[in-house]
């Protein structure tokens, strides 16, 4: 059993209505692995992990986990998988405690044991000193680290996060990496959607990239990144007409294309390694170029996107609220 | 399923999450027992809703007041002669509208909870696709008791004096408790079947209102034309009217209040594992 799939998926569809919102994705999810599903909102990541926690019927194709068969067997399933959705499903009704008790006593756990646990994770989750507060009083980031620590009463192996961080702010960002993080060192495997290919490179051992309900990429995070460059550099000339010239020191230099826009004499210059911006900028100030502005940005979703599919990631909201 | 009851009491915070032997622990489907848990737990969230939310009870603390009395003082001269002659008729009709009007929220506030994030975690959770719906309705039955119990005390007040007593008073009530818990499963029932909250009070008053007033719950029945009179007999409302009734004035046992407990049993087998069924394809 050393070799057992956390998750196994083999061409899993899902159709609303005549709208097919998962197309035949495949996925392979090792044992105590970080696995990123990365897409634009609509691309069908959440409907596909609906289907893989058993919210919503697979419509076809395959799906186990731990070996254990989605469709045949969902009680089991329930026992494995913690869900941590988009909108924090936490009732709103009860303090952060009562929930934690609440979703305990729903799993068998007696209530002394239930008591014990809820106290437990409301530390663990920095929640104490809220914990007999309305929930309606609670930050987005609360209600997430709630939400989270609902999901692990019964320290299920295997736990996906659908969006954990979209709307927190940088440092609750931060922590809830932390947190996701330790979940792996405890033995867990985590499967979790991003629209960021940052958090998908922070956290993510490997990263699916999905597209329109199919799978366009699957691979480590710095692998996905190389097929864009690691960076970009981006320059915009004191004089447009110079760039000519500047593009043929950038070539000498580097060995890169650089991509210009001559009417407001910028250039965009893919980067194998941020350091070697300086080597350009010193070309150019040997050359007698002059520089109104500089910077190096890093790759974004829309450019892995717009790498693997032709499209950029934005069109996809457009074909969401089209239909 | 006795492997589940070890498999909750002893995790005492292993050191690693193991796969195969999470595996090998779970079970196929929740056991009686573990159900009657979890509809337990379920209970008592919404006994701590209706805590923290006391204006649900408007509608189990007015109707049978603001009800009792009018229907008493303008009826009952028309129907019976005078209003304390009413009473004994009026009083076991209103018990059943009002059990019928708590049943309808029950439905309606059903449908409501199941619009919320919470609703999502509970499909994910192993538990019995049962529990979210029966442990609401163990809550509902503190309110028809609190709705039966208040329309006999307004009765009292305005001049009822039920011929059968402390028994048949206590009987009368733990009846009308007992069929609007069973009628509920009907409304539960509409309230996983319905796209809005709104769409199921629609659906319950056009159910709600023919059922109680076509029923022997404000008039006599003999009083109606021949095909209405059909209808009314075979009402189940009717049996439970008449069956109260008998316990309220008479104190007596009779038939009706067998025909009444049947009728609630064939609705809660037909009912309830349709709503169940229609829950657990919702997701």
């Amino acid at each position: 059993m050393a070799d057992l799939s956390a998750v196994r998926a083999e061409s899993l569809v899902k159709d609303f209505g005549d709208f097919r919102a998962v197309d035949g994705i495949d996925l392979h999810v090792r044992q105590g692995e970080i696995f990123g599903v990365l897409g634009p909102n609509g691309a069908g990541k959440t409907t596909t992990l609906r289907m893989l926690a058993t919210l919503l019927p697979i419509d076809g194709g395959h799906a186990e986990i731990f070996g254990v068969d989605v469709r045949r067997e969902p009680h089991r399933i329930r026992q494995l998988v913690g869900v941590t959705g988009q909108y924090a499903s936490v009732d709103e009704d009860l303090t952060a405690r009562e929930n934690l008790w609440l979703f305990a006593r729903l799993q068998g756990l007696p209530g002394t044991r239930a008591k014990t646990i809820a106290g437990e994770l409301l530390e663990r989750f920095g929640l104490q000193e809220a914990a007999d507060r309305p929930l309606s009083q609670f930050s987005g980031g609360m209600r997430r680290r709630l939400d989270l620590a609902s999901s692990l009463i019964t320290r299920p192996p295997l736990i996906f996060l659908d969006e954990p961080t979209t709307g927190l702010d940088p440092r609750t960002r931060g922590q809830m990496w932390d947190t996701i993080r330790e979940l792996v060192t405890d033995g867990s495997t985590i499967l979790l959607t991003t629209q960021y290919l940052d958090e998908a490179d922070q956290l993510a051992d490997r990263v699916a990239v999905i597209d329109r309900g199919r799978k366009v990429a699957e691979d480590t995070p710095d692998a996905l990144k190389t097929q864009v460059g690691d960076s970009t550099l981006q320059l915009s000339l004191a004089d447009g007409s110079d760039i000519a010239l500047a593009a043929n020191v950038v070539r000498r230099l580097l060995g890169e294309e650089p991509v210009l826009t001559p009417e407001s004499g910028r250039m965009n210059i893919p980067l194998p390694d941020p350091n070697r911006a300086a080597d350009v900028l010193i070309g150019l100030r040997e050359a007698g170029l002059g520089i109104s502005s500089v910077s190096v940005a890093k790759p974004t979703l829309d450019e892995v996107f717009l790498a693997l599919t032709g499209h950029g990631a934005d069109d996809e909201p457009q074909m969401e609220a089209a239909r | 399923m006795t492997t589940t009851s070890t498999m909750t009491a002893t995790t005492p915070t292993p050191r690693r999450v193991d796969p195969s032997a999470a595996v090998a622990r779970t079970t196929s489907h929740s056991s009686v027992q573990e159900t009657w848990v979890q509809i337990l737990a379920m209970a008592r969230r919404a006994l701590k809703k209706m805590r923290r939310k006391p204006e649900q009870f408007f509608d189990v603390l007015i109707q049978p007041l603001l009800f009792t009395a009018m229907f008493a003082f303008i009826f009952g001269g028309a129907i019976s002669g005078s209003v304390s002659d009413y009473l004994p008729v009026l009083i076991p009709g209103i018990l059943a509208q009002t059990a019928l009007t708590v049943c309808m929220a029950t439905g309606v506030q059903l449908r409501e909870d199941m619009d919320k994030g919470v609703f999502d975690r509970f499909k994910s959770l192993p538990i019995a696709r049962i529990a979210p719906l029966a442990g609401p309705m163990i809550a509902d039955l503190i309110r028809y008791g609190i709705a039966s119990v208040l329309t006999l005390v307004t009765g009292l007040a305005i001049g009822y004096r039920p011929g059968g007593g402390v028994f048949g008073c206590v009987a009368g009530v733990a009846l009308t408790v007992i069929s609007g818990w069973s009628l509920a499963w009907i409304f539960t029932w509409l309230g996983t079947m319905a796209r809005s909250a709104q769409s199921v009070q629609g659906i319950s008053m056009m159910i709600m209102f023919p059922l109680t007033f076509l029923s022997n719950a404000f008039v006599p029945a003999e009083t109606l034309p021949g095909w209405l009179e059909a209808f009314v007999k075979v009402n189940p409302v009717s049996h439970v009217v008449s069956a109260v009734r008998d316990l309220f004035n008479d104190g007596a046992v009779t038939a009706e209040v067998g025909w009444a407990l049947v009728g609630c049993v064939v609705v809660v087998v037909i009912f309830a594992p349709l709503a169940v069924r229609s829950y657990s394809r919702k997701m």
